[in-house]
């Protein structure tokens, strides 16, 4: 039979202060590692939730992103009447040839930064249908007027209804407000793609098309197109939903990466705190040790009482970190997404793999904190140990 | 009567750096079924050492050392640490129990490695608590109590398990005229009414006048 885990508790509450440092030095990190992960998450679940699945967008072929692609005139008409597209009730197809631009607005916290204008065409509402004006009206095809996504709205100056906003040589007039479900589109201005495409002087050349399946299941045959059509060859077709998926993973790798890479920096101060503390509870507690063994409680006995406190004490870290860091799940941020140059506003994201991940982490973090000093606890004579009073 | 604790040829050694210090030297003693041994000496003559190695917590270097039938000298870690938890209770100078475990719970560790069940243990316990008299301490923590009183609560620990001898290193080294008294009494009681085997190291010769048998330890000898 083992110490009793009471034994543990009691020795914390004896040493309150030093217990408690360390769990704070664990906890801290543990928020540190949390709230990194939970803003990778939270930029790929916004980025995700921007594209539907039974959208599909065209691009050029290896564009990287939007901006990057061209599509012509010419496709745009070749893909406007190819099958599988869903239609509207009088027999339109629901498309949108979408000519997309980063321009350089002021923010209201000072300075400039980009955001992503996009045109698009009138089937726009039937496409996202998640994108819902919450002030204002829809701005009007054939006039220079745009409505703005909410972060937008509120982050940048000039971005209220009525207000003008100008790019490219043009003025162009806020008309409404709108949200979508709090995706990327949220930090996006919307225009007419046409107004906008002569504009930027583009001729009829947008960046991308993105069309509604009229089942998704025929999205195979659909792409097939493309592959037997010269003169849609450049071109490439993907779930909208993937595409923005794969926008994430470069943004979200690289703060995961130079996240982890910084906690686990810190992650050796609070492993070597918790050492510290680990060796300071056993030489306290030496002639303990002795008399239990004495008394005949095993080698291993000690080794996992004292284990099992260090644990104890990451585990407790972890508990609170995690708690801090989910309190992060109600304040968005806003940063530029490297994916597409321009501002992306997002919530941090707690996910159960996070929760998982980080309490791994704090057991790694107890257990080889603990390691040595529970050694050297189980390793004791117990002669000396007796005799160290 | 039958010897209980038989020791023959007993040497021990430490080593310290390269040096081998010795500590006893080929010592042979017989201890008899409830006899209530004083082993006295001066400081640093080793008594601390033999005691040590009737228990079970130390190796001899050579000798035989039997306890109740056992060559303990033979038995490996893990059978020499239950071999103790069943038939050796320990009474230390400075009492050592658990400070942040009350009397009872104490007094309760030894019986958590047995196979008794939590109801068993408890009327054990407080059977022990009353022999010493301190069943109105029975949830005190060790700092609410006196030494004499906490060296009870050990004696209580040391016989819970009804082991088999009982060693004792200056057990009234620590307390007052009074509470060595007391304690003295214990142990006289526990020798006679029980017929506990104990061996007890001390300095005091008033407390050895207790003792039936007395032996004196003088630089690893026995004279
Ligand atoms: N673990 C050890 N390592 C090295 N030397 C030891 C060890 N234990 C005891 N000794 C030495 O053995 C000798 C006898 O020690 P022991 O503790 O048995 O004496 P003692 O008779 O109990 O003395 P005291 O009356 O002071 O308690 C001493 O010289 C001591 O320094
Ligand atoms: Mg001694």
């Amino acid at each position: 039979m083992k110490i009793p885990i009471k034994y543990s508790l009691r020795n914390f509450k004896k040493r309150k202060l030093t217990t408690g440092i360390t769990v704070v030095g664990i906890a801290l990190v543990v928020f540190v590692f949390a709230a990194v992960l939970m803003m990778a998450y939270g930029i790929q679940k916004t980025l995700i939730s921007t594209g539907a699945d039974d959208n599909v967008i065209v691009l050029r072929k290896a564009a990287q992103n939007e901006i990057s692609s061209v599509v012509t005139g010419d496709q745009q008409n070749i893909i406007s009447v190819l099958p599988y597209i869903a239609k509207t009730a009088d027999g339109k197809p629901i498309i949108s040839n979408e000519p997309v631009v980063v321009i350089n607005l002021p923010k209201k916290s000072g300075g400039m930064s980009n955001i992503t204008a996009r045109g698009v065409s009138d089937q726009v509402k039937k496409l996202r249908p998640n994108v819902k004006l919450v002030d204002g009206r829809m701005f009007n095809f054939g006039s220079k007027e745009l409505i703005v996504g909410r972060s937008i709205h509120e982050r940048f100056d000039g971005a209220d209804i009525g207000e003008e906003i100008r790019f490219a040589g043009d003025e162009w007039t806020v008309v409404g407000i709108f949200e979508a479900g709090g995706s990327g589109f949220e930090s996006e201005i919307w225009g007419d793609a046409l107004q906008l495409l002569s504009t930027f002087n583009r001729g009829s050349t947008v960046s991308a098309v993105t069309l509604k399946l009229d089942n998704p299941e025929n999205f195979e045959k659909f792409k097939s197109t493309f592959l037997t059509d010269r003169r849609l060859q450049q071109l490439e077709v993907k779930i909208e939903k993937l595409h923005f998926e794969e926008q994430s993973e470069m943004m979200a790798t690289f703060i995961r990466i130079l996240g982890i890479f910084v906690t686990i920096i810190f992650s050796l101060g609070a492993t070597i705190g918790a050492m510290i503390t680990m060796y300071a509870a056993v030489a306290n507690r030496t002639v303990e040790i002795g008399t239990l063994r004495a008394l005949g409680f095993r080698r291993t006995s000690v080794l996992v009482t004292f284990l099992s406190e260090s644990l104890l004490i990451s585990i407790i870290g972890a508990v609170i970190g995690l708690l801090l860091a989910s309190s992060l799940q109600f304040f968005s941020i806003s940063t530029l997404n490297f994916a597409s140059f321009s501002e992306l506003e997002f919530k941090f994201a707690l996910s159960p793999e996070i929760i998982i991940s980080s309490f791994i982490f704090a057991t790694v973090m107890g257990l080889l904190g603990g390691f040595l000093p529970s050694v050297r606890a189980a390793r004791l004579k117990i002669v000396d140990a007796l005799r160290s009073s | 009567m039958a010897s209980i604790i038989s020791i023959q040829n007993l040497s021990k050694s430490y080593q310290r750096d390269s040096f081998e210090i010795p500590v006893l030297n080929n010592l042979s003693l017989e201890i008899e079924e409830g006899e209530f041994l004083a082993l006295m000496g001066p400081s640093g003559s080793g008594k601390t050492t033999l005691l040590n190695l009737i228990a079970g917590i130390d190796k001899p270097s050579s000798g035989k050392l039997t306890v109740a039938g056992t060559d303990i000298a033979k038995l490996n870690e893990s059978a020499l640490a239950k071999w103790r938890s069943n038939n050796v209770g320990f009474i230390f100078q400075f009492y050592n129990l658990i400070p942040v475990l009350t009397a009872f719970e104490n007094v309760e560790l030894p019986l958590l490695l047995t196979n008794l069940s939590k109801a068993e243990r408890k009327k054990r316990v407080e059977l022990v608590l009353s022999v010493v008299g301190l069943t109105d301490r029975m949830y005190h923590y060790p700092k609410q109590l006196s030494g004499g009183q906490e060296q009870r609560v050990a004696i209580a620990r040391a016989i819970v398990t009804d082991p088999t001898i009982l060693v004792a290193d200056e057990p009234t080294g620590d307390l007052d005229k009074n509470s060595a008294n007391e304690v003295l009494t214990l142990l006289d009681r526990l020798n006679k009414e029980f017929k506990k085997t104990i061996v007890m190291v001390t300095h005091d010769p008033a407390s050895a006048a207790k003792a039936s048998v007395k032996r004196h330890l003088d630089k690893g000898d026995l004279v």
